[in-house]
């Protein structure tokens, strides 16, 4: 049986090892500067390397996303803290040759700027700088002390109130508190209780769950395996979409290594706790992210939601208490049990603390993945963080909270980035989507592209959200042809106003927010297509009346 | 120690009433003769809280909530009949007639349909919504029976019924939002079902003419549903 000392010895180890090499050349092995090269960068610089008789002086390491995916293929040298944008294969030896003097000045991509300073980096504290694929490396950098510390210096209910302390909010959409919830589900009287990772993540253009899971899988393990300490759960599943290959691979190593490491399984770090993670694959429906969804689709049947209460901390997973967080919020987990809850409160704003990751896209310089403190100002992400848009046209713009969330215009963009701020906007924070459309865009047809988002993603279960999206689209598609009429607009805010209300889940009651956020702000855009007013008839010149 | 009361009083439009805490809204609101409109409820199946049309105020709440799916609470303050409702019912109603082909005057069912009974009594009296005229596919593969899609409402008894009741589990939904469609087994021929027992059951529970049996002219197909709690219960005294 391992203890923790003798696994953060073996991880000294392996660090020391490390520390052997001069240099230690970073590559980007996520999703995203992946698709561009394969792993051709890699090999070409492990290559170059031997070529060059550099072996055991320069260490080449694959790690996850260092964040600024549009520059990308990513590079980054260490200890000189060089950063290269834009790599091919053929740079490589190049990259090599001049490690330790000058570096390749047409590759350098500064790191001096807005975009790396403004970020504070918790959940992605080990993205781009650790090989998600070594458990040693995650161990090094303070992985699993806090399920350490939890095991062995705290009982369930500590681990509760240090998270209550924290004011971490769930990351899945809906910032519900995950120390009440936690605390909810640990009261649950039951024999058997589950810890559900929901890494669905449908929303277009988000990337946060699946850039944590690719760049830092371990800690969604750690984050997990504590929430089953605290609530008295031994068994959880982690619900990837199956979209997500590469994440699916390493968090299967990352199961594995742990498991090997007496981090997972029976008698955990000897400490007589139990706990089993597996994962399930989701086939890629946007409603299976809806937790009553996700549960059903574990359980083997159709992922359909149905009418909460009774939540899941009642009645979840074949109907025993469960507990179910997004990957963004379990991520922030072992953090909080390494360095405290109040060091977490005292990030962040009021009324919500801590980071949050943003997936930037869109009309955007700086494309990629963000993480900033909760209580930045829109303006700070786009314009400065984002570098506004790329081809200096005015933005007009952000939809924050994906396809069911709302656009804020330009006007409001001195507004804090917290829960409330954005509900007050006739937003949400959502999962951490932001699309940034600057003053070619037509909000009509940002509005009718949501809906048909949200038209073919809508279970089909309840009516007002399976027929009123459909007829919702149908006026939408009136507008953007300039056919619509007054009543039209009249019946596409009733239609509003029944599905916000009536649906049964949260995509209908939240899939009418683009089209009442652009109405709100951007009313005579819609007005400017409506149809001529019909003149009135002239009476017929044999008419009776004439 | 102290003593947990089982018994909930709350309001139903003003009225006291007293319930068990293990009824529905719905149940108490039948109780006392207080009518709420529901589709796809039925006594005797799981609730699925799917068609809406039984939404109903809480004082304090800030959503609506289904009555099937809601249970009582003490110092409850119900409202089942506002404009708002009444408004939302009959729009939802609207929205079903303008997903499918519901023209009373040719069906089998005409007279003796729920979705027809509800429109009446709600007040829907025209369409306002532009027919989305899905392509949906008729069965009539079965020996005594026939599946009309473009009737059906998705209210998923038929599905439920033959799972919780018959123990078949023939049916099933496949697609998603306006392509939902009910099918049998994997989406083969109802009359090549290697499952269905032919029992009838999914025809009697569906509330409109969307299931009925074969040979039926305009008006003729009348279902029987006492069957359901009869069975239901057996179950529960069983157990
Ligand atoms: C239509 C719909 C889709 C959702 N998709 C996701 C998702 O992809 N990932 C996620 O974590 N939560 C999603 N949620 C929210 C979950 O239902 C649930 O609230 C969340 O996983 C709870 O975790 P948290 O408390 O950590 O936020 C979705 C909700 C709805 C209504
Ligand atoms: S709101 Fe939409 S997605 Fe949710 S249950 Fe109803 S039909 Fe399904
Ligand atoms: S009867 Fe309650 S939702 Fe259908």
């Amino acid at each position: 049986m391992m203890t923790y000392d003798e696994l953060t010895d073996a991880a000294a180890e392996e660090i020391a090892r490390q520390q052997g090499y001069h240099q230690c050349v970073r590559v980007c092995m996520a999703a995203g500067c992946l698709s561009q090269h394969h792993d051709a960068i890699k090999l070409a610089l492990e290559q170059a390397v031997k070529d060059q008789g550099r072996a055991g002086e320069v260490q080449i390491k694959g790690v996850g996303c260092m964040g600024l995916c549009a520059a990308g293929p990513l590079v980054m040298v260490e200890p000189e803290g060089v950063l290269y944008e834009r790599v091919s294969p053929e740079d490589a030896s190049e990259i090599i040759a001049v490690l330790g003097s000058e570096p390749v000045q047409r590759l350098v991509c500064p790191t001096d700027v807005p975009f790396f300073e403004r970020q504070v980096k918790i959940v992605l504290e080990n993205s781009g700088v650790i090989d998600p694929e070594s458990i040693e490396e995650y161990i090094a950098a303070g992985g699993y002390e806090g399920l350490n510390r939890a095991l062995t210096e705290l009982s369930p209910n500590e681990v509760i109130a240090e998270l209550v302390r924290s004011g971490l909010r769930g990351r899945g959409g809906a910032g519900y508190p995950t120390g009440l919830k936690w605390s909810t589900v640990a009261k649950a009287i039951s024999d058997t209780k589950y810890v559900v990772c929901n890494g669905d993540e449908g929303d277009p253009g988000a990337f946060m769950d699946r850039s944590v899971l690719e760049s830092d899988p371990h800690r969604i393990i750690e984050g997990m395996a504590i929430a089953g300490y605290a609530v008295g759960a031994n068994r959880g599943f982690i619900y990837v979409r199956a979209e997500y290959p590469l994440a699916i691979e390493r968090l299967k190593l990352a199961l594995r290594h742990a498991k090997r490491n007496a981090l997972l399984g029976n008698n955990i770090l000897g400490t007589g706790f139990d706990f089993n993670l597996e994962i399930r694959l989701g086939a890629g429906a946007y409603v299976c992210g809806e937790e009553t969804a996700l549960m059903a689709s574990i359980e083997g049947k159709r992922g359909m939601p149905r009418p909460r209460p009774p939540y899941p901390a009642d009645h979840g997973l074949w109907g025993a208490p469960t507990l179910v967080n997004n990957v963004e919020t379990f991520a922030s987990i072992a953090p909080i049990l390494r360095r405290g809850g109040d060091w977490y409160a005292s990030i962040g704003s009021e009324t919500s603390k801590g980071t949050k990751v943003f997936a930037l896209a869109g009309q955007i310089r700086n494309t990629g993945l963000i993480e900033v403190p909760m209580g930045i100002t829109l303006t700070e992400i786009v314009h400065e963080i984002g570098g506004g848009t790329p081809n200096g046209r005015q933005v007009k713009a952000v939809q924050t909270g994906g396809p069911t969330g709302g656009c804020i215009p330009e006007a409001y963009f001195d507004t804090p980035v917290d829960y409330e701020s954005l509900a007050k906007l006739g937003s949400i924070m959502g999962s951490g989507g932001m699309i940034v459309m600057d003053d070619s865009s037509s909000m009509v047809e940002v509005a009718r592209y949501f809906m048909e988002f949200c038209m073919t993603e809508s279970c089909g279960k309840c009516i007002p959200c399976r027929v009123g999206t459909a007829q919702m689209y149908r006026l939408l598609d009136k507008f953007s042809q300039g056919r619509a009429t007054t009543a039209d607009l009249d019946l596409l805010e009733q239609l509003c106003d029944l599905t916000l209300n009536a649906s049964l889940c949260g995509l209908g009651q939240s899939a009418p927010n683009p089209v009442l956020s652009t109405l709100r702000y951007f009313r005579d855009e819609y007005l400017a297509r409506l149809l001529p007013a019909e003149p009135a008839l002239a009476p017929a010149p044999d008419s009776p009346a004439a | 120690m102290a003593t947990r009361s089982r018994i909930k009083t709350l309001k139903i439009n003003g009225r006291d009433v007293s319930a068990h805490e293990d009824e529905t809204i719905l149940d108490v609101a039948m109780e006392h003769g207080v009518f709420i409109p529901t589709l796809c409820q039925i006594e005797g199946l799981t609730i699925s809280g799917a068609c809406r049309l039984c939404l109903v105020e809480v004082a304090g709440w800030r959503r609506l909530v289904p009555a099937c799916a809601t249970h009582v609470e003490e110092g409850m303050e119900i409202n089942t009949d506002t404009e708002r409702l009444r408004n939302y019912r009959r729009m939802i109603i609207e929205l079903l007639f303008s997903e499918g082909n519901h023209v009373c005057a040719v069906c089998v069912s005409n007279g003796n349909c729920e979705l027809q009974a509800l429109a009446q009594r709600l007040g829907m009296d025209h369409v306002r919504f532009t027919n989305l005229q899905p392509v949906r596919l008729v069965d009539m593969t079965h020996d005594r029976f026939v599946l009309d899609r473009n009737r059906c409402i998705l209210c998923l008894r038929c599905v439920r019924v033959c799972d919780e009741i018959e123990g078949a589990h023939t049916w099933d939904v496949k697609g998603r939002g306006s392509e939902a469609r009910v099918v049998s087994d994997l989406a083969t021929p109802w009359g090549d079902s290697a499952t269905c027992t032919s029992c009838g059951k999914c025809v009697n529970v569906c509330p409109v003419g969307a299931l009925v049996k074969k040979g039926r002219a305009i008006g003729e197909m009348v279902k029987r549903q006492d069957f359901l709690p009869y069975l239901s219960n057996m179950r529960e005294v069983k157990k």
